[in-house]
């Protein structure tokens, strides 16, 4: 993969959400690609457990709360330039229309959509993305493909694609680009343990054409999209589900 | 913790359609004609919203009776 089209070598990147789930395997990922890393979570214990698993040495880790707005700017000014940014940190609560309050609302709306869309205007503000960058945002396939109790989640999502494409649009000068990747259902701790059962999710596997996914997978994905391999490819939605939204 | 028949006029307000004559604490609720993926969240979230108890799924699998949730709530208050 080196010195290939896909390769990150040479490339500082910004993992948001990285101590767990899908943002810790895009980390991990990233840096067997030769990525330079800067990773960031909220929770210090297994953010450390994320770092210690990177391939190569001398990449930086922040234990940073996206619930706060004061943490972004803290972030975004201590942060070097970057030449691509994986936008992973991501909450959800499956609670349905007619039981969901203001509070939920502004929790996960400020983790999946404000946070992202400040940290961005603020390192664009403080000129730290690199010409030729590029910016990649974990959105879902539920923007488009809904689901019982899945509301807010799923339009705190879709107000993610719709910013992407301005701002691909709005970077396109300065060659950077803006896509998002849209998991279908992966097991990561974001989902275990929930208002699921395990009888449930077996009953949802069924509807995955290709089964259920690893967070590699999802992370390949991201890889691409942060090479040089996808230079000419902004503003669109890489859809990564196993097919279950064929049918 | 409110006795049992208040939680049991909690729980009946998140069956719609249903005639509520039949049901009692010992109904096996989950083999109520309305009961439904949506109306096991709207029962966890009520749940959470009185109690500030976060009942998982399988909670709500390995519970028979509207009686048992009752009791299961109940034990996790303590």
């Amino acid at each position: 993969m080196r010195n290939s089209a896909f390769s990150l070598e040479g490339k500082t990147i910004l993992v948001t959400g990285a101590s767990s789930g899908l943002g810790a395997s895009t980390a991990i990922e990233c840096s067997k690609a030769g990525a330079h890393l800067i990773i960031c979570g909220r929770d210090k214990t297994r953010l450390d457990n994320t770092y210690n698993r990177l391939n190569g040495e001398n990449h930086l880790q922040v234990v940073s709360d996206f619930q706060n707005d004061e943490n972004i700017t803290e972030l975004s000014t201590y942060l070097p330039k970057l030449d691509g940014l994986a936008l992973c940190a991501g909450i959800t609560k499956t609670i349905p229309v007619k039981f969901v309050k203001s509070d939920n609302i502004d929790e996960i709306f400020q983790t999946n959509t404000f946070s992202s869309m400040q940290l961005i205007q603020k390192l664009l503000k403080l000129k730290k993305i690199n010409k030729g960058g590029s910016i990649v945002f974990i959105s879902s396939i539920s923007t488009s493909y809904a689901d019982k109790g899945n509301s807010i989640y799923a339009a705190s999502k879709g107000a993610i694609n719709s910013f992407s494409n301005v701002l691909a649009l709005e970077l396109s000068a300065k060659g950077i680009t803006s896509n998002c990747v849209e998991p279908g259902f992966v097991p990561t701790a974001m989902l275990a343990g929930g208002v699921v059962t395990d009888d449930q999710l077996s009953q949802e596997e069924i509807k995955y054409p290709l089964g259920f996914g690893e967070p590699t997978d999802i992370a390949n994905g991201i890889i691409y999209l942060l090479s040089d391999a996808a230079r000419w490819v902004t503003g669109s939605v890489l859809r990564i589900d196993g097919g279950v939204t064929l049918r | 913790m409110m006795k049992l028949e208040e939680f049991f006029e909690l729980f009946c307000e998140e069956l719609d359609d249903t005639d509520l004559s039949v049901l009692s604490i010992l109904t096996d609720f989950k083999n109520i004609d309305v009961w439904d993926s949506l109306t096991a969240l709207s029962i966890i979230s009520m749940i959470d919203e009185e109690f500030e108890i976060l009942l998982t799924g399988n909670d709500m699998l390995n519970s028979t009776t509207i009686e048992d949730l009752y009791t299961l709530v109940e034990s996790k208050m303590l």
